[in-house]
């Protein structure tokens, strides 16, 4: 029964990490442009001269 | 015939000008691609025959884009941009290639979703105008916007959708989990200690979350409480938080049920529905606004110094000076002082004829310059003009509309009572019939609650709208309103706009036999020279010709050619030497020294697949109208073409609004199709309406559906789409009514255990949903 404390509170912490990484990948604009970001990783890298995807989009 | 290298389209054969290209715009472009290395765009790209071709537009009336860019905060310049032509990932590639090679750049970036592009530079390396040109150049069309004005709000409910439903699902994840092992537990023998911990880590998770997660829910059960309404969110927001409070008073007293598991779940479903459909009607609209964008106008005027300024229409003062340049739509009302030209007064009137103006003449917001510039001086401004009459009819009769409620609102209007009173009968019951205490009865009464959760019948309309909305979207039909497709499915009664709703809304050749291929490419010579519609058209008719040198214009008269045998003319009837005699339609003459002149005809062609569409409405049993603004002769003929009884000529837009009332008062639920801006009143009036997407920006804004496309077609996959949806979603009714039928005697009984709460709830979302999704998969037969 002891391991159910440590299981539960390290599912809850796992699970909890993926919130938050969810919650941060949506404040810094990873969902902005879906249709875009599916086609971009067709381009070479070194014709990418523009910058990457900003931590703060301006049409936020 | 090869075609153009850049834009694709056909190459004439006999133009002095590059092998390979069909213009010298396309010609340029090319040549700037190569030249900067980037010739493996046009290997990349996958041209869709369907969209615009990429063809650089030098008519395109001049914008300045220093007047639209933003300073940040790093001392950088900004400018953000509406781009029209973008139509695969090459595109995007080869716009922020460009833009990044240029000097001063630091950032460009195209959101291929919205088609928007973010440039940012350093303000001494680089000029906003030049690096807009260097797109323009391309074959793009650029419109500025205001990040700060665009949907800002519809952005912002929807991220919070996204982050509710985020919290939500990772809290029902969770729980479940939990749940799982409490429901084995039952089975197993869990001790009661073991039990209570997981019903308290539950309690942990979900109140959290149902308190972050259902404040959408909330928020709009107490407004609708607050204008004594019901809608569908107060028994939603009832049921989750009674069942939440209810489980963890379970938990504190040690109770062998908790609810949580459904309390968050039911929140989840409802949050991945409302997101759904949020977005989908958020992403026709941000295609409405960005068509609207491009159409809108500025006036150019011209200041005490002579200099001109652009001016967003509605800044215009009284009696300034407006410049209108040829093929410039004018965007005041106003008195010409200076010119003489022919204005194309089809959008207010409906007459395709272009009607001639010169010096004191007055000419209103929405027509169309065509043959020479004009300066007009503004006699009405903002809530004076023609445009503002307008729009304030279609404002009156948009209020009869906004009193329609949609369909999940009218049965949560019944539902709400029959449900609260049940749970009432319940409570009531099992106290005064059964010797447990009020605590337990209390229970099952709200057992009764969260069983009849709206959870399936909260999701019957949305998830419908969201397929049959993306389903019309893919064939450009831009539903713009949550129940315009109720409406149409409702609707008996189609009223039709002839110019630029059932006719292609600009004149096409129609007698190239008659006048011969020798004459007609001469005469397309000298036409190439002008911007003039009939001019345009006649070149269409005739596009491997290449333009004459030496041709002048006569504004309001035509074209003149100075030719060794004497002067060759094109352009009005008495110009060319011809009487002057009442005319059917839109004409040139085409007039050589020593020959007779020879008539050139045009003809506003109704759109190719008008018969059929208006054959297949009849067929399926709509009353079919015409209403128009053009003249009799036209509109009878037009009436006849498609077999039309019922029509109406030289109708004023008030005219039009009360007609749309009187079938209204007959009973009938009527749909109007219109463009123009004398249509704009009737479109709100009528109980839903449709409008083509070449259509003025009033009236795109009156219209629940925007359709794109040369063809009238979406008219009728609308109507069978909603007619289709609407049957779905009364099937979906039907399922969660049965459900409910099945599981409230249960509940009621007391014999609810939240184990049968989950598989029932679930269950029942899962069938709704997957009778949903029916629509996305079938073709519509027309019925």
């Amino acid at each position: 029964m002891d391991s159910l404390i440590y299981l539960i509170a390290a599912a809850l912490f796992l699970g909890l990490l993926g919130l938050i990484a969810f919650l941060w990948a949506l404040k810094s604009g990873q969902f902005e442009d879906l249709d875009g970001a599916a086609s971009r990783i067709l381009f070479d890298d070194d014709e990418m001269t523009s910058s990457k995807p900003d931590e703060k989009s301006p049409e936020d | 015939m090869a075609g153009c290298l850049h834009c694709g389209q056909e190459t004439p054969a006999d133009k002095a000008i590059g092998d390979g290209f069909c213009c010298t715009g396309c010609e340029a472009a090319y040549n700037l691609i190569n030249g900067l290395g980037l010739g493996r765009y046009y290997e990349r790209r996958s041209v869709d025959p369907d969209a615009a071709p990429l063809k650089p537009d030098e008519d395109a009336a001049v914008i300045d884009y220093s007047a639209h860019v933003h300073h940040t905060k790093d001392g950088l310049s900004a400018l953000y941009l509406m781009v029209e032509g973008i139509h695969c990932a090459a595109c995007v590639w080869l716009i922020e290639t460009v833009l990044g090679r240029t000097p001063g750049v630091s950032k460009a970036r195209v959101n291929m979703t919205t088609r928007r592009l973010t440039l940012e530079w350093d303000p001494q390396l680089a000029d906003a105008n030049a690096l807009a040109a260097s797109i323009a150049q391309l074959g793009y069309r650029l419109v500025p916007f205001d990040p700060r004005m665009l949907g800002v709000e519809t952005q912002k409910e929807e991220k919070e959708l996204l982050r509710a439903m985020a919290v939500a699902g990772f809290a029902a994840g969770n729980v479940m989990l939990l749940s799982v092992s409490i429901w084995a537990g039952y089975t197993q023998g869990m001790l009661s200690v073991t039990r209570d911990m997981m019903h308290w880590l539950s309690a942990l998770i979900v109140l959290p979350a149902v308190a972050y997660a259902g404040v959408p829910f909330f928020r709009s059960a107490m407004s609708a409480l607050r204008n004594r309404r019901v809608n569908m969110d107060v028994p939603i927001s009832l049921a989750v938080i009674l069942a939440s409070a209810m489980s963890l008073f379970e938990t504190i007293n040690h109770g062998q049920h908790a609810y949580f598991d459904s309390a968050v779940t039911l929140l989840f479903f409802l949050l991945i529905g409302r997101y759904l459909d949020r977005r989908a009607r958020g992403r026709a609209r941000s295609a409405a606004e960005h068509m609207l964008a491009l159409n809108a106008g500025s006036a150019t005027v011209i200041d005490a110094a002579g200099e001109k300024h652009m001016v967003p229409p509605n800044q215009v003062p009284m009696g300034a000076t407006v410049f209108v340049a040829t093929g410039e739509r004018i965007t005041v009302d106003g008195r010409v002082f200076e010119g003489t030209s022919e204005t194309d007064t089809s959008l207010i009137t409906g007459e395709t004829i272009p009607q001639p103006v010169s010096v004191g003449s007055p000419v209103f917001a929405g027509t169309v310059n065509l043959s020479a510039p004009l300066k007009i001086e503004v006699t009405a401004a903002d809530e004076g003009t023609l445009l503002a009459e307008i729009v304030r009819m279609m404002e009156a009769a948009e209020q009869g509309r906004a009193k329609y409620v949609a369909l999940a609102d009218r049965v949560a209007r019944y539902y709400a009572p029959v449900v609260h009173g049940l749970a009432l009968i319940t409570f009531i019951g099992w106290v005064v019939f059964s010797d447990l205490g009020w605590q337990a009865s209390l229970l099952n009464a709200i057992a009764v609650l969260i069983i009849t959760c709206p959870c399936a019948l909260a999701l019957a309309v949305p998830v419908v709208q969201v397929i049959a909305s993306g389903r019309l979207m893919r064939q450009g039909i831009l539903i713009k309103t949550g129940t315009a497709l109720e409406r149409l499915a409702e609707s008996d009664w189609i009223v039709f706009d002839k110019t630029g709703t059932l006719t292609e809304g600009r004149p096409e050749l129609i007698n190239p036999d008659e006048i011969g291929p020798d004459i007609l490419a001469k005469a397309a010579g000298l036409a190439a020279a002008s911007k003039h519609p009939l001019a345009k058209a006649l070149v269409r008719a005739a596009p491997n010709v290449a333009p004459v040198a030496g041709v002048q214009e006569h504004p309001g008269q035509g074209l003149s050619l100075r030719t060794d045998a004497g002067e060759t003319r094109l352009g009005r009837r008495d110009w060319c030497g011809t009487p002057t005699v009442e005319t059917d339609g839109p004409e040139m003459w085409f007039a050589e020294p020593g020959k007779d002149p020879v008539q050139i005809k045009f003809e506003d062609r109704l759109r190719v697949d008008a018969p059929d569409v208006l054959a297949a409405l009849k067929a399926q049993g709509y009353g079919v109208e015409l209403l128009s603004g053009d003249r009799e002769a036209v509109v009878v003929k037009a009436a006849e073409g498609l077999g039309i009884v019922s029509f109406q000529a030289q109708c004023t837009p008030a005219d039009k609004r009360q007609r749309l009332e009187a079938l209204a008062n007959e009973g009938r639920k009527v749909v109007m199709v219109g463009d123009g801006l004398n249509d704009a009143p009737a479109l709100a009036a009528a109980h839903a309406s449709l409008s083509p997407s070449s259509a003025i920006d009033v009236s795109q804004t009156a219209a629940d559906v925007v359709f794109q496309g040369q063809k009238l077609s979406p008219v009728l996959e609308a109507l069978a789409v909603s007619k289709r949806a609407d049957r779905l979603v009364k099937q979906n009714f039907a399922l969660a009514f049965l459900y409910n039928s099945i599981t409230i005697p249960l509940a009621v009984a007391g014999m609810i255990t939240p184990l049968v709460a989950a598989i029932a709830m679930s269950s029942s979302s899962i069938v709704v949903i997957g009778n949903s999704l029916r629509l996305a998969r079938r073709r519509i037969k027309s019925e």
